[in-house]
């Protein structure tokens, strides 16, 4: 049985021991740059040969969706990884997951694009991710970590938000976090829960209807318009309590902060260090690092929005989560963006330029 | 103590597990570390390079502007990075395959002739060894024990043969830096 | 005599299995799905698997089976059934673990699902409706319309320059080296029915003794899409699908194996 254990390895190689260690029961992926090794890695360590753990390679990243749609609609942890292209082609599957309010994790290690675009890394993904994606009024709790620590301490975490609220959960990485290599605390091994407990944890799964309850359907179907509207109602109803109790967020610098930078994974740590570098020139800057894209932290950035003369949000896009940003200053000072575009990873000196241009 | 760094070669050079042995010496002595490579489809040739950062605080980004440490492994690398050497910082380069030297004169600039070293070793995969010796010997960061404890962990147990002939090459490192 | 006379325990000839409720079926007159339903229904029970079956609905006429045979059900997105299956096998290998699909699920949509889980081998059991029409959406043209066949979207008839050949599906898989048994069965006749019934059995049979994957074509009827009376489309079904899709079993591992 593995220990707690302090260990140097790459974000995505954390994501695949994180999920042995956590009790994770399936995964299923399709080999993509810059995520490969989460497969690799599980491939390489035979979690089946000593937690039971499934592993397998699908033929698709639509199938491998579809696997853990199966896979959670019988109250597994099941989990796919996958890059923005992949990403793309699970949409559908996540809408179905989503609407038949079943738990499951989903990683995007995110690269630039559109298209096929390039295996740099990005955070282009951002309006995808917490927008929609695919159809229908859905949410994904969207996890972005910052850290090879994160990588597979979100795993747990993910999976605990993705079984409390029977909602999928994203964990929206990229590039920079997936291939860095850094020192994390692997969890001690957690026991995989057995079939009996999976039944009693989630009676609503299809595992065999016994005798004494009626048949369980997982489905997203109701061609009635009137449920269908109350379902959708209660989806809203469950946003809503998300909203309230899962924001999550960093915050650095803050106290005497009199510009406030927003950024996510890796761009928050990039940003940091521009931070330190802002501040040796005199500038007072903090740093709100949103932990969770959705629910996003609206009413941290509107408190700051009272104290300070702008905020700066620093992402690999050409400008999305300034517009979350943006509703949540709504016009009380000024907000602009920075970003490199395509795969480009700014220096932190570009941000601290970014800084002066718009605000000294 | 916080040293950032950048090595930068041709793929197939070992610079990346050159990084990543460093990273993990640093990991053997309760540092903290970051490892971050350039990655690209090319898997040899094209050009390789790798930002360690090794640090008693926590490190906040894995990819800075300018480095404390520049070590480069071929002309390309080192037209691209003189420039980013912070000043008073430290450049390292692999004798034989730069033919323009560096011209800065407010960096420390050494140099190591690392590919004879080793091919006089009959090791020519001891290279970034050697090289790696010559680093550690400007700037002991990490011991030669924490490097030896980071390969003993990081390689295959069939290879911890090689142990004895990697710690030759950094004493030899040690040795020839210029 | 009065009727209560008649409806007494002692003179049950015929029941429908207690798998089937009593829910008023959608189906159209004339339509196999009823038939293979209760089939799929009667095997589970004589197997005494209702607390291990686990089913997977497809998009198509049959997509609310559920609603029909009281057993645990999955809903899948159009044509990956057999991926939901395969995980849901994967994990839990003491389960029944079927789909049951119509012909633009399984062979247009999700073709390479359906391939794939046949090819790995997967301990599961496909149940293919080919009546060579989309039901469901109105009759349009099906992978499996035959040539010449008229749809809502080769309204003059299937053309090999316009839409290419009618799939032979369960040719193909049972080349693959992952089926353990492959047929194509119907039930049109009541000796058909039987041995639609054997050859659901066998599959659900091969499904839990870890024997490979199963592929069970039932090439059926639909006389609303084929705008036919529910005896015409049996006809019409004899003398036009079978040449093409003829019937019987394709590949059976274990008498490969008796040889």
């Amino acid at each position: 049985m593995a220990k707690e254990e302090v260990v140097l390895m790459k974000g995505n190689e954390a994501i695949a021991h994180a999920a042995i260690r956590y009790g994770v029961d399936g995964y299923f992926g399709y080999p993509i740059t810059p995520q490969s090794e989460v497969l690799e890695t599980l491939t390489e360590i035979q979690p089946w040969n000593t937690t039971g753990m499934v592993v397998l390679q699908a033929e698709s990243e639509v199938a491998a969706i579809n696997m853990v749609y199966g896979g959670a609609g019988t109250g597994k942890k099941v989990m796919t990884s996958s890059s923005s292209p992949g990403i793309s082609l699970k949409q559908e599957g996540i809408s179905y997951i989503a609407g038949a309010e079943l738990p499951c994790l989903i990683v995007n290690v995110m690269r630039g694009g559109p298209g096929l675009g390039t295996i740099q890394p990005s955070q282009a993904d951002y309006f995808q991710t917490v927008k929609g994606g695919g159809h229908g009024d859905y949410r994904l709790i969207t996890l972005a970590p910052a850290s090879v620590q994160e990588m597979a301490d979100f795993v747990g975490l993910g999976f605990e938000l993705a079984f409390k609220y029977r909602n999928p959960v994203m964990m929206l990485a990229d590039g920079v976090v997936g291939q860095m290599m850094e020192k994390l605390v692997l969890p001690a091994q957690q026991e995989r829960l057995t079939d009996e407990e999976v039944v009693a944890r989630c009676p609503w799964a299809s595992t065999g209807k016994t005798k004494d309850r009626k048949p369980n359907i997982i489905t997203s179907l109701e061609l009635q318009p009137n449920i269908m509207e109350q379902k959708n109602i209660s989806f809203q109803e469950k946003y809503k309590i998300i909203e309230q109790a899962e924001v999550r967020y960093e915050e650095l610098f803050c106290e005497d902060a009199e510009l406030i930078i927003v950024a996510f994974g890796a761009m928050a740590r990039i940003s940091q260090k521009a931070i330190e570098m802002a501040r040796e020139e005199g500038i007072k800057v903090g740093l709100i690092r949103p932990i969770t894209l959705w629910p996003f932290p609206t009413q941290i950035i509107s408190d700051y929005a009272n104290k300070v003369k702008g905020f700066l949000s620093v992402e690999l896009n050409a400008g999305q989560m300034v517009e979350d940003v943006r509703l949540a200053v709504n016009g009380r000072v000024k907000v602009e963006h920075f970003g490199r575009l395509g795969g480009i990873v700014p220096d932190p000196d570009e941000i601290v330029e970014a800084l002066k241009e718009h605000f000294i | 103590m916080k040293e950032e760094i950048i090595i930068a070669g041709f793929g197939g050079q070992g610079v990346l597990s050159m990084g990543k042995i460093l990273a993990y010496a640093g990991l053997m002595e309760d540092k903290e570390v970051t490892w971050m490579p350039s990655y690209g489809p090319e898997q040899r040739g094209g050009t390789a390079n790798v930002t360690v950062i090794v640090s008693d605080e926590r490190i906040s980004s894995p990819i800075v502007s300018t480095f404390d440490i520049v070590v480069v492994l071929n002309q390309p690398s080192l037209e691209k990075f003189e420039s980013k050497v912070k000043p008073g910082g430290l450049l390292i380069y692999e004798e034989s395959t730069i033919i323009n030297p560096p011209t800065r004169t407010d960096i420390k600039v050494h140099s190591i002739a690392a590919i004879d070293a080793a091919n006089e070793m009959h090791n020519s995969k001891a290279f970034n060894m050697i090289v790696l010796g010559g680093l550690l010997k400007l700037k002991p960061m990490v011991s030669t024990e924490g490097v030896l404890k980071g390969l003993f962990k990081t390689l295959p147990e069939r290879h911890h043969h090689l142990i004895p002939v990697n710690e030759q090459a950094i004493t030899l490192g040690g040795q020839i830096i210029k | 005599m009065d009727i209560i006379d008649i409806i007494k325990p002692e003179n049950l000839v015929y029941k429908k299995p207690d798998l089937l409720n009593d829910n008023d079926m959608h189906y159209c007159p004339g339509c196999s799905h009823g038939v293979v339903h209760k089939l799929v229904a009667e095997v589970i029970d004589e197997m005494g698997l209702t607390d291990k079956a686990v089913g997977i609905s497809p998009v198509g006429c049959a997509v609310f089976i559920y609603n029909y045979i009281d057993i645990d059900w999955q809903e899948a997105a159009h044509g990956r059934a057999p991926a939901l299956a395969s995980a849901i096998k994967r994990l839990w290998p003491s389960r029944l673990v079927f789909t049951y699909q119509g012909d633009g699920d399984l062979a247009c949509i999700g073709t390479a699902e359906t391939i794939h889980a046949l090819n790995r081998g997967e301990n599961i059991t496909i149940i293919f409706i080919n009546n060579a029409i989309y039901g469901m959406t109105g009759g349009q043209m099906a992978p499996t319309t035959l040539m010449g066949m008229a749809t809502a979207t080769c309204p003059t008839g299937r053309q090999v320059e316009l839409h290419g050949y009618p799939l032979k599906m369960t040719e193909i898989a049972a080349q693959l080296e992952g089926t353990a048994y492959v047929t194509r069965q119907s039930v049109h006749t009541v000796g058909a029915i039987r041995k639609a019934k054997r050859a659901i059995k066998k599959a659900f049979e091969n499904s839990m003794n870890g024997a490979g994957s199963n592929l069970v074509e039932i090439v059926s009827t639909c006389s609303a899409g084929w705008k036919m009376t529910p005896v015409e489309a049996n006809k019409w079904m004899v003398e036009n699908m079978f040449p093409y899709y003829p019937l019987g079993d394709l590949k059976d591992k274990s008498k490969e194996l008796n040889k």
